[in-house]
This record gives C-alpha cells, sequence and structure tokens, in this order.
C-alpha cells in the first residue's frame, strides 16, 4: 500500500550519524563483557572511532540535505553545524574522561554507551523537523544524561546531582509538552513548518494570545534545558556533583544542542509571533546574565563558579536568539561552538586537579599552580581570559558578534546591560588567576602529578581552537553565517 | 449518557488528583495516580481512542503504576515529616493553584476557536488498525528510535543498580 | 441535562489536573510523590492530545500520546533507579535531606 513504509536508501543516508553512533554504541555493549577489567578504556577507543564515524556520517548526510522519513527530519546547514558540534564535544570528554575514569576505579562500557547514546539523541533533536522527533531525541539525551551525572553510584554528590537533573528535567519536560499539546490543537500539525504556515496565515490564524500562551509554556520547558532564569536553579547543584568530565560535557553538549531546537522552533515556527516572544526573552536573557554573573562572584568551588558562569553565558547566546535576525542566529551559533572549547577546556582542568575523589576543587586549592604546573595554569588562564571576552580569544568575537547583533536588532539596553555584566564578570575569573600566580602555594599543589595524555590533548586542543578562534573567526563564523537559518 | 459518564469520571479524576497531592504517605498518593488513570482511560474511551484507552490501562496503570509500588515497598518508604513549609504552601499555593486553573479555564473558554460537543461514535479511528497504520508509515522514524529510548533506560537501570562498578 | 459535553471540558480538566500535578511537585517532600507528581502533569497532557486530536478528526494526537507513554516508562525505569541509589546512600528519602552541595 503505502510506498513510505519502506524508507529509501538517501532517508538512511541523512540518518548516518545517529545510526553510527548507535551502532558503535551498541557494539561496546556487546564486547564490554568479553573485555577484561583494566582493559575497558579499549571499549573507549572504540567509541572515538565511532564519533569519527559518525562525523564522516555527518558529512556524508550534509553532502545530500534534504528531508527524510516522511519529514520527520531536515538535514541543512543548520542541523550539520550542530551535529558536529555535539560530536566534537563528545570527543573532548572522551578524552577527558580516559583518565577520571581510570581514577576512580569506574572504567566501564557502559558508560562510552551512555556517551554515545546522548550524542545520537542531541544529533536528532537538531535535525528534527517535527515536535515529536525534538520530544524523543530531547529525551534520549537527557536521560543518558541523567545517568551519567549519576554514574559514581556510592558518591553522594552524584546522586544528588542526578535526582535534581532527573526531577527538574522531567519537570521541565512535562511543560515542553503541554505547550506542544496546545500548538498541535491551534494548529492540527506537529511539523515546524506547516505550523509556521498556519500561524502566519491570518485568515486562519487562531487568537493570538492562546498561541502566546502555549509558546510560553514551550518556554519554559526550553528554558529549563538551557538553564535560563528564572528555571537555572538546577545547574548549580547538577554541575557541581556531577563527574568533572560530564560537567564539561552537559554544560557544553546537551545545551547546544537545547539551544539548537530552541532556535529552531522560535524562529520557524513561531516566527509569525515574534513580537510577543521577543519581550519575554528580552527579561530572560537579561535576568539569566545578572543571576549567573552575580552569584559566581559569590562561589568557593571552581564547579559551582563554572556552573554559575555557564548560566550567564547561557545569557549571552539568548540576546542573541532575542535579535531573532540572522546574523544573531550566526552569533549565537558561533558563541556555543567557542564556549564549547573554552568551557570543556577549563573542566578538563578541573578534572586533573581535583584527583581521586575530586578532593580539591575549591578555588584557594589552586594556589601556587602558577609555579608548580606553569603550561596548565597558562593554558587554563588563556580558557578564562576568553571567558572574560579578551580580544584574541574566541570569547571576543563571541561576543563581538552577538552585541553587534543586539546592536542592529535596536536592543539597545540589552546590549548596554550585557556588556555591564561582562565587566563583572570579569573580576571573578581573574581572582582565579590571581589565586593561581600569586597567592602562597598550598599543600595540595605539591603531590600534583603531570596531566594526563589525554586531559593534555584536549588542553592543547582547546586553546588551540580557542585562540585560532579568536584571530580567525571567519573560519566557523562563514559556516554559521550559511547555516543560520532564516 | 456522554455527559454523565463525563462527570463522573471526571470528578473521580479530579477527586484522586487532589488526594495524590494532599496524602503524606506515597502508598496512598500511588493509589490515587492509579485511580486518575483509570478515570482518564474511560474518558479516551468516550473521545474515541480505543488503542489508547487501552494502553492507558495495561502500560500506565499497569506496568508503570506497580513499579512505583513495587519501589515504595521495597524502601519501606513511611508518612512525610511535617515542615513548615506546609503552612506556607497552604497559605499561598492554593489560591495561587486556583488563580492558575481559572486563568487557564477561562482562556480555554473564551479563545479557543470552535469547541464542539464530544458525542460517542463519532470518530472511530483511534482503534488498534487506524494508530497502526500511521505509526508504522509516517510515523516510522520515531518509533524505531523510540527502541533506543529504550535501551538507553534499560542500561542506566543496569548502570545505577548492579552491585559493583 | 445535555446529552453530551464541549470538548473545552475536557480540556479545562486537563489544566486542572496539570495544575494539581504542579502543585504536588512543589508541596511534597517524598522524592517518589514528587516524582508521581510529574506523571499526574504528563498524564494531563495526554488527555489534551487525545480531545484536541477529537477535534481534528486525527490519530496523530493518539501518537503523540502513545510516545509520551513510552518515554514515561523510560523515565521511571531510570528515575526510580536513581532513587534507589539516594536511598543506599543516605537512607531517606525526603528531598529536603539531599542538598549537600553549596559552599
Amino acid at each position: 500500500m503505502d510506498a513510505r513504509f519502506i524508507p529509501e536508501p538517501v532517508h538512511l543516508i541523512r540518518f548516518a550519524p545517529e545510526l553510527l553512533l548507535t551502532v558503535f554504541a551498541t557494539l561496546i555493549m556487546v564486547l564490554d563483557p568479553l573485555t577484561k577489567e583494566g582493559e575497558k578504556h579499549r571499549l573507549g577507543i572504540l567509541a572515538l572511532v565511532g564519533l569519527l564515524a559518525a562525523a564522516w556520517g555527518a558529512a556524508v548526510a550534509a553532502a545530500n540535505p534534504g528531508t527524510a522519513f516522511s519529514d520527520m527530519l531536515l538535514v541543512d546547514g543548520f542541523a550539520t553545524f550542530f551535529r558536529y558540534l555535539s560530536i566534537l564535544v563528545g570527543v573532548l570528554t572522551l578524552a577527558c574522561s580516559f583518565a577520571y575514569l581510570k581514577r576512580e576505579q569506574a572504567d566501564s562500557g557502559e558508560y562510552y554507551a551512555l556517551l554515545l547514546f546522548s550524542i545520537a539523541g542531541q544529533c536528532v533533536m537538531v535535525s528534527a523537523n517535527e515536535l515529536i522527533m525534538i520530544f524523543i531525541g530531547l529525551e534520549i539525551s537527557s536521560i543518558a544524561s541523567y545517568v551519567l551525572a549519576g554514574y559514581l553510584r556510592d558518591d553522594k554528590r552524584n546522586n544528588e546531582s542526578a535526582l535534581k537533573y532527573f526531577l527538574l528535567g522531567s519537570f521541565a519536560t512535562a511543560f515542553l509538552l503541554y505547550g506542544i499539546a496546545w500548538i498541535y490543537g491551534i494548529t492540527g500539525s506537529t511539523n515546524l513548518a506547516e505550523i509556521q504556515r498556519v500561524l502566519s496565515n491570518r485568515d486562519i490564524a487562531p487568537s493570538v494570545n492562546l498561541i502566546g500562551a502555549s509558546a510560553a509554556l514551550m518556554f519554559v520547558g526550553f528554558a529549563f534545558k538551557v538553564s535560563a532564569a528564572p528555571f537555572q536553579v538546577w545547574a548549580p547543584d547538577v554541575y557541581q556533583g556531577a563527574p568533572a568530565p560530564v560537567s564539561a560535557f552537559l554544560s557544553a553538549g546537551p545545551k547546544a544542542a537545547a539551544f539548537a531546537i530552541f532556535l529552531r522552533v522560535y524562529i520557524t515556527a513561531f516566527e509569525p509571533i515574534a513580537d510577543q516572544w521577543q519581550a519575554v526573552l528580552w527579561a530572560s536573557a537579561l535576568a539569566t546574565m545578572i543571576v549567573g554573573n552575580f552569584a559566581a562572584l559569590l562561589q568557593s568551588n571552581i564547579k559551582r563558579l563554572l556552573a554559575y558562569s555557564s548560566i550567564a553565558h547561557a545569557g549571552y547566546v539568548l540576546v542573541a536568539v532575542t535579535t531573532h535576525s540572522q546574523i544573531g542566529t550566526a552569533a549565537a551559533m558561533f558563541y556555543l561552538a567557542a564556549y564549547a572549547f573554552m568551557n570543556v577546556g577549563a573542566f578538563a582542568v578541573v578534572t586533573h586537579f581535583a584527583r581521586q575523589g575530586e578532593r580539591y576543587v575549591n578555588i584557594e586549592d589552586l594556589a601556587g599552580l602558577g609555579q608548580r604546573q606553569p603550561v596548565t595554569a597558562a593554558l587554563l588562564s588563556i580558557f578564562l581570559l576568553s571567558f572574560i571576552g579578551v580580544p584574541l580569544t574566541a570569547g571576543f568575537f563571541g561576543k563581538f558578534y552577538i552585541f553587534k547583533a543586539a546592536l542592529d536588532a535596536n536592543l539597545v539596553w540589552l546590549t548596554v546591560l550585557g556588556l555591564l555584566n561582562s565587566a563583572v564578570a570579569a573580576y571573578y575569573y581573574l581572582r582565579i588567576i590571581v589565586v593561581m600566580y600569586f597567592h602562597e602555594p598550598s599543600e595540595s599543589v605539591a603531590d600534583l602529578q603531570s596531566p594526563a595524555p589525554g586531559i593534555q590533548a584536549v588542553l592543547w586542543a582547546s586553546a588551540a581552537a580557542t585562540l585560532i578562534l579568536g584571530v580567525f573567526p571567519s573560519w566557523v563564523l562563514d559556516f554559521a553565517g550559511k547555516a543560520a537559518l532564516k | 449518557m456522554d455527559a454523565i459518564l463525563f462527570l463522573i469520571f471526571a470528578a473521580i479524576a479530579v477527586g484522586c488528583g487532589v488526594n495524590l497531592v494532599v496524602q503524606r504517605h506515597p502508598i496512598s498518593s500511588a493509589l490515587s495516580l492509579v485511580g486518575v488513570m483509570a478515570a482518564l482511560a474511560v474518558l479516551y474511551l468516550l473521545l474515541g481512542a480505543e488503542f489508547m484507552a487501552a494502553a492507558q490501562m495495561i502500560v500506565y496503570a499497569g506496568a508503570i503504576m506497580v513499579l512505583f509500588v513495587f519501589t515504595i515497598m521495597l524502601l519501606n518508604a513511611g508518612s512525610e515529616r511535617k515542615t513548615d513549609k506546609a503552612l506556607f504552601a497552604r497559605l499561598f499555593g492554593v489560591p495561587a493553584l486556583i488563580g492558575f486553573i481559572v486563568l487557564i479555564g477561562f482562556l480555554i473558554r473564551t479563545l479557543l476557536p470552535k469547541t464542539e460537543n464530544v458525542v460517542f461514535g463519532t470518530f472511530t479511528e483511534g482503534t488498534a488498525r487506524g494508530v497502526g497504520l500511521k505509526l508504522f508509515t509516517e510515523y516510522l522514524l520515531p518509533f524505531e528510535v523510540t527502541s533506543l529510548l529504550i535501551l538507553i533506560a534499560i542500561l542506566g537501570a543496569v548502570v545505577l543498580a548492579r552491585k559493583e562498578i | 441535562m445535555p446529552s453530551s459535553v464541549p470538548l473545552s471540558w475536557y480540556l479545562i480538566l486537563s489544566a486542572i489536573l496539570f495544575g494539581l500535578g504542579v502543585a504536588g511537585f512543589v508541596v511534597r517532600r517524598n522524592i517518589i510523590t514528587v516524582f508521581m507528581s510529574i506523571e499526574l502533569m504528563l498524564n494531563a497532557v495526554n488527555l489534551s492530545f487525545i480531545a484536541f486530536s477529537y477535534q481534528l478528526r486525527q490519530v496523530d494526537g493518539h501518537i503523540f500520546s502513545f510516545f509520551v507513554m513510552v518515554v514515561a516508562a523510560a523515565e521511571a525505569a531510570v528515575g526510580l533507579a536513581i532513587i534507589l541509589t539516594v536511598f543506599k546512600n543516605r537512607a531517606t528519602l525526603a528531598i529536603d535531606d539531599v542538598s549537600s552541595l553549596k559552599n
């Protein structure tokens, strides 16, 4: 009967990265019982191969753009950009994880499999063209992340992190679903393009207030996932309690994917009612920056500080979303890529420094790192300067493009307040640098080994990327500009 | 007849829902939730969702809630302690909740275009056949991807619950 | 007494249940009850989907609520496993006792 029953080969090609990730993750699960204790890191290397294969798959899919599986998926430049970004964050996280898992004696195939599954879910999310696919991709990514956050079962901090992430994440999903139900009821479809068509047709468009209410419910769901105020409360506890490499992953990968669906839904489906949601996003962006930066000033735990910093950076990206212009979208994409590098780099230093059981996670513990391990301290300084937005780092161009897009969209006040926020942020990042170089060495740095090879690789790669994007931003920005939705 | 059935089962659903929120012991809340689900299954039938009504009973009320009850029994969960937050919740939470519901009700009543009356038997596509046809053609990809979700759930439960890492 | 009720009554019922779920999430202090409140919210969402499906005379809403149900099952498996690990390490199910993270 229906020819769509059997998918065409080109549809499978467009779905290649997800298929490859799933195949490799399943292979890891099958090989796990056959691998001896102490040899499990080989499964991690297999996961690395899987990620590289998925990147290749994303390239092949990008060469065959279009929709797949009765419009469920849409492979375009935007999807490809975020697929690459998710996979890249996965590679960096994986490299950090080897040393961590060995140190905690928790090396197992499941960790690698869950990481690959989570990335597969993010790839589904970012290439979804239907609210139903967005929902399922989001859940795949989230459920795998919940487990990763609580991976060390006997660690109380891990438990608490997983519990809070899980409860608040599911709560947010319920709001998202309620919003989707209303959108479905109003427009009769869950296809993003179809929703846009119905909403922009003034003759059949139903009450604007009702659509606004549904968009607001969906906003609650998305705001939770990207840790935007006033729904950011889970982020500090989750990032502080989760294993350090997992925190790096959560604050870069799933967050970027959540921003991707946020952008896609609001820029395509809800574009006809942009003047309604712009005010809400304006307020949320400002509140997110303020909450993130001012709370970060008070932190003494470095993971918690990075968590608040991650909230603040989500605020900057929200400024770009508020513009709902093509350059704003491109700026958000560039910023998310830049942030992924500097954030994973900073967390890699924390992973290295915390040592077994994550004993050393206070900022004061870093005292004397500048003398003891000048290279590590210098690399961390690069990431911190990039967080501030100092010229010649990726963070500078990231902020520059975002605020330029905001000015072009006449968001003058938001730009001024955002820049003031960046100035406040400089204080707490510089404080870490001061502690590293100018404080008396604490006993905690005395027995610090040199970083493990995987962590060194991440540090150098992230620092190089941060500097390269700070000098040649056009390499990524051109891609983002071409891929940005309009 | 439709109206009477709706009113009876809507009242059961709301009553059980309120009971879920006010009970202090988790097992009472769990059994109230089963009540909500059973009442909703009847309403699904009235709306012509035969397949979903059956799935609601088998999957939701049957499988998922048994898992909840089992966990509550396993952990031997007792009643909650009283906290000072309870008074705060009663003072502000109840009016806020009523306000929210009135607001949504108002939105629905005034803004929703053309709501018709629900008559049982006027929509008969929601059978296993109707749902299955859509599920295996148009919604093939989400259906397949869901298997990934369940695989992760199994894997996650194993990671968290097995004896040693 | 009319023989049938308007569809909006179903939607209002759904809103009431959703609101009760939110209230339970905020008020209750037992982790398992908090989780059950989320399940109540998902049930409310399913009622909305099926009611809208009736109005649109499509089965798409049924399929969406079917997926919501599957996801709820997966979430329940993982969520209860997480709750078990918390209980094993802390011997408590009170959500206020699970707050060791901070400064």
